[in-house]
């Protein structure tokens, strides 16, 4: 059958299953967004191309399937640089289709021509410019597979006008060629039993979870692995839903804003089992005081986080899930009866650690404080929800007092600590799951980031809750300066802001807003009983409520600063 | 530690790009950079020569490996291998000092490959220290231009250099 570029790349979306894109046309998508006019794809288009790649990544994190984004050449492609770099950090699948200048014109700084191939080579998996019509079928099979394959990440296809306007026979055998690309799935035995000895040498092991978990789905096999042998968990901030917050064996998250128990555990564990974690500074303070006393053993698909940020003893480079089941294999011919003992200990006291010094913070009758909200949230759906955040405070507010019961549920910016993601994020979100309750606690400097994406939200009956915890502050920033630069509160204070619940209205969305701490509850309960549209919450907080605990930049984890009011 | 790596990578448009702005954009430096297509035209070999200790050559090897255009990646300094590099040197060769210019060109067993009534350019092959000795000794005539290839390596016996695993270079 002969199709242009256009119809093959309807044809190709469908046949990978794609339920929705997001997408922004332009002058070289004219003929691809003709062609989606009669195509049966659903299409949500957002109102900055930066917003679209967000809420492509935010259905991504909350489905497991590939997020699909649209955006045009020159200033649209630029514009999806930070959702791709974003998706990038924090290994989500991704295909974004930027347009391209006819073949003919590129190099010549045509009109809304850029080298986004170029521009985004350091923050894809891959990418791929189709100079012709008869590879743009292989190549956008090839793309999804990368995207989602392996670790997972953002792939660029960029088309030029020509090539989509050109006419080819569509191969029904279409394959994929990638001689160079063949992701290791299952352990290595030798390795596997290795680590199992390790851990049946250890007194005092602690499995230590990262997103790669949330990825492969290894949640179920990891409760299974400590039950059975009674070691604590400790996740990362990206690994935070992978276990449920009130598993018994469950410790916190670790890092700078991560709990006592967790952090004292690390520093304490003679064995540490790593998973699907890339060791990211955030999570392990100053490398030299990270586990000084463990024997450390990574999980990881990426053979390049191994010893990259920590030296490893015991790497295994598979997938976290298959490598789970492949230990369990193993498990039973070792002799766990003789630490038991000892284990079941340090589980106790890390458990115990936990009961001493949970997250905490003063509640105030007069003022909101930012934690009460996140707490209330939590309650009121019952801890189900589907939680995105913003960046800076209100993201480790939400990492800290939200309970969370399942993976997947808790979608945030790590990496790049995005400010902006987690509006169009929970579009993703609900787009990915309509009937379950979307939340993104955010802050008022971030929700500004990319609010246009109300217009996006109500347009298609959206019905996500944003929760603005209302400092009038960039408060991360201010906290530092608070800390750090002797109250010089340079260029933090955000006095000047809109009035979010006529900017609410305006867009026909609910606004709501208070600031006493008895009404948080009758406005976030007053949120649910809205259906069909997205509610902007305006809670007024304590201005300079801090993050605690808190390590300083360059201290090990056992330096945690606490609130000392 | 000065290390040799040879990459065979997909003969794409921007595979060479990828490669060399993963050396920049994570701040490791390269010496020197050779690239060719290999007998398979589908096929290029590039030498890249870096500089790093151990855990960083090791890391460059994993962050190459990991782009999707690699097919192999070894790092020829664990192995027994040959290293070359060509210059071509254009030297001022008056009249009076053309027959001693040919005597160093012949214990260096180096080429004249052009001459005129000033000039000569000379081309040599070699490892990086004998090549640079021979300008030294070439200096003092003048110098007028220098070029060279950067580092090609390949490893000594049956394998193909990409081939050699683990167990090979533990033998060395």
């Amino acid at each position: 059958m002969i199709k242009t570029g256009a119809e093959i790349l309807v044809e190709s979306l469908k046949a990978e299953n794609v339920e929705v894109i997001f997408g922004y046309p332009g002058g070289v998508m004219l003929g691809i967004y003709d062609t989606l006019f009669d195509a049966d794809l659903r299409h949500i288009l957002p109102r900055h191309e930066q917003g679209g790649t967000h809420a492509a990544d935010g259905y991504a994190r909350a489905s497991g399937k590939v997020g699909v984004c649209f955006a045009t050449s020159g200033p649209g492609a630029t514009n999806t640089i930070t959702g791709i770099t974003n998706a990038h950090m924090d290994s989500v699948p991704m295909v974004v289709f930027t347009g391209q200048v006819p073949t003919v014109l590129i190099g010549g700084d045509a009109f809304q021509e850029a080298d986004i191939i170029g521009i985004t080579r350091p923050i894809v998996k891959h990418s791929y410019l189709v100079q012709d019509v008869d590879n743009l079928a292989q190549t956008i099979k090839e793309a999804f597979y990368i995207a989602r394959t392996g670790r997972p990440g953002p792939v660029v296809v960029d088309l030029p006008k020509d090539v989509m306007a050109a006419k080819t026979k569509l191969k029904s055998d279409t394959k994929i060629d990638l001689p160079g690309y063949h992701p290791n799935y299952e352990g290595h035995p030798l390795q596997i039993k290795k680590l199992l000895k390790v851990i049946e040498n250890a007194k005092k092991p602690v499995i230590h979870i990262g997103g790669g978990v949330i990825i492969s789905e290894a949640s179920e096999e990891i409760k299974k692995f400590s039950e059975k042998l009674h070691i604590p968990i400790i996740s990362t901030f990206m690994g935070i839903g992978a276990i449920p917050t009130d598993h018994p064996n469950y410790l916190g998250w670790l890092g700078m804003h991560g709990n006592y128990a967790s952090n004292t555990a690390i520093t304490e564990t003679d064995c540490l089992i790593s998973i699907g974690t890339r060791f990211s500074d955030r999570s392990t303070g100053k490398i030299d005081g990270f586990a000084p006393n463990a024997k450390i053993a990574h999980i990881d698909i990426d053979p390049s986080s191994i010893s990259k940020n920590v030296t490893i003893d015991v790497p295994i480079v598979g997938d976290c899930g298959k490598v789970m089941r492949q230990i369990f294999q193993y498990i039973d011919s070792y002799k766990w009866k003789k630490n038991e003992e000892s284990r079941r200990k340090w589980l106790q006291e890390t458990t115990e650690w936990n009961r001493e010094k949970p997250f905490s913070y003063k509640h105030s009758e007069k003022v909101i404080k930012p934690q009460f909200v996140v707490e209330k949230i939590s309650e009121i759906t019952n801890g189900n929800a589907i939680i995105t955040t913003e960046v800076g405070q209100n993201q480790m507010w939400a990492a800290q007092f939200y309970k969370f019961k399942h993976p997947r549920q808790f979608i945030s910016s790590g990496g790049l600590g995005t400010m902006g993601f987690g509006f169009p994020a929970a579009i993703g979100a609900k787009i990915a799951y309509p009937d379950r309750e979307v939340f993104d606690i955010a802050g008022d400097g971030s929700f500004l980031m990319n609010i246009q994406e109300l217009c996006t939200a109500i347009q298609h009956r959206l019905n996500v809750k944003i929760a603005i915890l209302n400092n009038k502050f960039l408060g991360m920033v201010r906290q530092w300066q608070h800390l750090f630069f002797n109250n010089r509160y340079s260029y933090t204070c955000l006095e000047c802001q809109p009035d979010f619940v006529k900017l609410a209205e305006s867009y026909g969305c609910v606004g709501l807003r208070t600031d006493k701490p008895e009404e948080v509850e009758s406005v976030l309960k007053e949120s649910m009983q809205i259906k069909d549209k997205p509610v902007v919450m305006d809670f007024a907080v304590d201005r300079e409520e801090n993050v605690f605990p808190m390590i300083p930049a360059g201290a090990a984890l056992n330096e945690m600063i606490f609130d000392k009011r | 530690m000065r290390h040799i790596i040879s990459i065979l990578v997909e003969n794409k448009p921007g595979a060479l790009s990828r490669i060399s702005g993963l050396f920049s954009g994570r701040g490791y430096n390269i010496e020197s950079l050779s690239v060719g297509v290999t007998n398979d035209p589908k096929v290029s070999i590039m030498t890249i020569v870096t500089k790093g200790d151990d855990k960083i050559v090791e890391q460059i090897i994993k962050q190459l490996r990991k782009l999707i255009n690699t097919l192999k990646v070894r790092d020829v300094t664990q192995i027994e291998h040959i290293e070359r590099e060509m210059f071509l040197i254009k030297v001022q060769a008056l009249p009076k000092y053309r027959s001693d210019i040919f005597n160093i060109v012949n214990t260096f067993r180096a080429k004249v490959v052009d001459l005129t009534g000033e000039s000569m350019v000379i081309e040599i092959t070699g490892t990086k220290d004998k090549n640079q000795a021979f300008i030294k000794v070439l200096e003092p005539y003048g110098l007028i231009e220098l070029v060279r290839t950067g580092s090609v390596a390949i490893g000594r016996g049956n394998k193909a250099t990409t081939d050699f695993t683990k167990q090979d270079t533990k033998q060395i």
